[in-house]
């Protein structure tokens, strides 16, 4: 394994966590039974919130739209069951706070088939007329970020993409839902990424997996069945890889610079599951309404692979695997390193929900601090090769201005420099402390 | 449905730290238990009576002196392991008063008048040793030969603010033989540590066990002394192939001294040396050159105290000019004011 890591290319710097992969990576993805309620935020990806195109009352059938997109920068929203909407206010949100959302009862007689429509002529369309097809699935990234995706199929003018890049990396501790997508619906990722690369025009389509999925690698190469057109490149398991910049310097050897985007470069970076999702939505008719959620970590009675009905409670999911343990006290939405933690259990799913984890008391311990003693461990772990001793240092100060001659704008708050730091500093805690106190002071 | 526990909300990441401050202090502590065993048994209960002096000392002024709460800084271990390496590098027969007030300058003039653990500028059992060197240069070149684990010296039990009462046998070491009568001695003995020296620095065999196990645990900054190491090597085996009868051989240059002792226990002490790898590389590579110029070239038969020192004040120009250049940038980092 070790051998076959030196192999592969990888980016500068990062860490090791632990893997913790071991509970989940072998489970297969189990249908999560439909819960009785559903809460939708408008919210839940990047840029403009969605606006209800239905009222409090309205019938709704699986698959419907019930949010068109808010913007350009905004996507629609989709009713996971079929059932009758309730309510559109404001609910608990994973991000700490009420934010506006559609509320559904399930229809408990009903037989909540797929939402099914023939193929879409996708070769067809214009360019404009394409990404508003991808806008209206509701697609956005599903690695964590939620940026609507057909944005990145909506090219500036004169914009060229020579190499689409499928990112299956998954290089949190304990996520392993790529993971299982990638074994057992590969040809799905194909598909998807195949009618990527004919929108884009590329010749190339590169797939990062880390080493440490070798039946992901496999399925996928089997899947591909010999086409030369898509590469499947096993990378060294290091985090924060799935970032887009680290994931394009470690298979191309190249930078993206500062401020700039991978578009940039000439390449298009899509997660493994939103290309599944793209799939699912233009050949079969199928919205985002559902994903594949890794439920695991200490707290968890029964760890699992759950495919989820977007919108289902928390609650409703950590029950179906058997709930909390007793001394669970701490509950994340998405990976360890930089997931959200939540303060109740009653906020739902969201397009961006990759796992949820519970920790116990042991784990979610805060780490006693100490002073700064200046080992230069942060500075080896930064992906972004900035200086997080210092940044943080500035920061306690509260000398921010200062902060940006060190690239504070830079940082990608991967959480790699609190990891290694033996003094327990919140080092990237502070950093975003910081952002946030310049943005204000620049708005 | 499940109760609803008290949940627990803080920032991310989620997963802790495997290395942690005090577990880098205690890994040190580890790492010198050879080189205090080895004291032990070569040179006796004096030496470790002087580094028990020193240690109780550095203690007791971190305990008084350090920002409140009161006691809470001890508990990373760092005051410990100042009093412990300056004790190594004193002689034997030390006068255990002066090995006390050495740990007291150490903590006070060396970390709490810089604000506490990782913000002072120089190594603070160098800072104590320095004071040491400056105030009582007999009793701090007075050599005793190996004298077996029961041995106490006369001069441990002076009694304060008096002269050290000399003790009837004294000894040169290696580089003052070298040095003053170009006598380089048994290479085999200088690794053992059979030779008169520092109490802690005479056995390579025990400073090298103590490296490698702060290197397999990475407790260090393993460029730190393998910069320095490096730089005597090549400087040392150059002058000698040059002038083989003038300058000694590279072998003894590293095995002599306080060399290997400076180099894996102060030289690589983070606060004062440089958090940028290639900053690490120049801070080692300037040590060693600094060593090799004053050994040979410099007044004193030994230089490691002051190299390592002279080091410690470019630290902070170290790491201003070697800031890794940032991803995706062509500027240096700090050269762009906002």
């Amino acid at each position: 394994m070790s051998l076959l890591a030196g192999a592969a290319g990888s980016f500068r710097h990062g860490v090791h966590p632990a893997e913790h992969k071991e509970s989940t990576a072998h489970l297969p993805v189990e249908r999560m039974p439909f819960a009785g309620r559903f809460v939708l935020p408008l919210a839940q990806h990047l840029g403009a919130p969605a606006r209800p195109v239905v009222q409090p009352g309205d019938r709704v059938a699986r698959g419907q739209r019930i949010a068109e997109p808010g913007g350009f920068v905004s996507t629609a929203i989709h009713s996971p069951v079929t059932g009758q909407v309730v309510a559109i206010a404001p609910r608990p949100h994973p991000q700490g706070r009420l934010a506006e959302a559609i509320e559904i009862a399930v229809d408990p007689f009903d037989l909540q088939r797929p939402p099914r429509r023939p193929p879409l002529a996708w070769r067809e369309l214009t360019d404009d007329a394409f990404a508003a097809a991808v806008q209206e699935g509701g697609l956005v990234g599903m690695g964590g970020a939620a940026f609507p995706t057909h944005v990145k199929y909506r090219l500036p003018e004169g914009r060229r993409v020579h190499t689409l890049v499928i990112n299956g990396c998954e290089c949190e501790p304990y996520l392993t839902c790529d993971h299982r997508l990638m074994v057992e619906r590969p040809e799905a990722v194909l598909r998807g990424a195949a009618i990527a690369a004919a929108r884009l025009g590329v010749e190339t389509t590169v797939i990062g997996v880390e080493a440490n999925k070798p039946d992901a690698v496999t399925a996928l190469r089997a899947a591909l069945d010999g086409r030369g057109d898509v590469r499947v490149a096993p990378l060294a398991v290091k985090y924060p890889q799935g970032a887009e910049k680290m994931l394009v310097r470690a298979l191309f050897h190249q930078e993206v610079p500062s401020g700039k985007l991978p578009l940039d470069l000439g390449y298009v970076v899509n997660n493994v599951a939103t290309m599944a999702a793209l799939a699912d939505w233009l050949e079969r008719g199928q919205p985002l309404i559902e994903r594949v959620v890794t439920v695991a970590g200490p707290g968890v009675r029964r760890p699992a692979n759950l495919l989820v009905p977007l919108g289902t409670p928390v609650r409703a999911v950590l029950d179906h695997c058997g709930g909390l343990t007793a001394d669970a006290c701490e509950v994340v939405l998405g990976g360890p390193m930089m997931g959200t933690p939540i303060a109740s259990l009653d906020v739902p799913v969201l397009k961006g929900t990759s796992g949820i984890l519970a920790f116990t008391a042991a784990e979610a311990q805060q780490p006693s601090e100490y002073t700064c003693i200046r080992c230069g461990r942060c500075v080896e772990a930064c992906p972004q090769l900035l200086n997080p001793s210092r940044l943080g240092r500035l920061a306690r100060a509260g000398r921010y201005e200062e902060m940006e001659g060190y690239f504070v704008a830079d940082c990608v708050e991967c959480g790699s420099c609190s990891f290694a730091c033996p003094s327990g500093i919140p080092i990237v805690q502070l950093i975003r402390v910081a952002k946030a106190a310049l943005r204000e002071r620049k708005a | 449905m499940s109760e609803t526990p008290r949940l627990v909300v803080q920032p991310a990441p989620f997963l802790r730290p495997q290395v942690t401050t005090p577990r880098i202090m205690g890994d040190v502590l580890l790492a010198l238990l050879p080189c205090l065993g080895v004291a032990g048994w070569l040179f006796g209960i004096g030496a470790l009576l002087v580094v028990a002096a020193a240690t109780v000392a550095a203690v007791a002024t971190e305990w008084a002196l350090a920002p409140a709460p009161r006691g809470r800084s001890l508990a990373d271990g760092s005051a410990a392991v100042t009093g412990i390496l300056l004790g190594l590098t004193l002689p034997p027969s030390f006068p255990l008063w002066m090995a006390a007030l050495g740990g007291f300058v150490a903590i006070a003039l060396g970390k709490a008048a810089w604000g506490g653990l990782g913000h002072n500028l120089f190594n603070p059992a160098l800072v104590g040793r320095a004071f040491l060197q400056a105030a009582f240069p007999i009793a701090i070149t007075t050599w005793v030969p190996p004298s077996g684990p029961l041995a106490l010296y006369r001069g441990n039990l002076a009694l304060p603010l008096m002269q050290s009462a000399p003790d009837a046998v004294t000894a040169a070491s290696p580089l003052n033989l070298m040095k003053f009568q170009g006598d380089t001695g048994d290479l085999g003995s200088l690794f053992l540590g059979g030779i008169p020296g520092s109490l802690g620095e005479t056995s390579a065999l025990a400073i090298l066990a103590g490296g490698l196990w702060l290197l397999a645990r990475r407790a260090f900054d393993w460029r730190l002394p393998a910069g320095m190491l490096l730089a005597v090597a090549a400087l040392s085996a150059l002058l000698h192939g040059v002038a083989p009868e003038r300058y000694p051989s590279a072998a003894f240059m590293l095995l002599s001294g306080g060399l290997l002792f400076g180099a894996v226990f102060m030289a690589s002490d983070p606060v004062t040396s440089p958090t940028s790898p290639l900053g690490a590389w120049i801070f080692g590579a300037g040590a060693g050159v600094l060593v090799v110029l004053i050994r040979l070239w410099g007044g004193l038969p030994e230089g490691v105290m002051y190299a390592i020192l002279l080091m410690n004040a470019a630290t902070p120009l170290l790491d201003r000019v070697t800031q890794p250049r940032a991803f995706g940038h062509r500027r240096w980092q700090g050269s762009a004011r906002a």
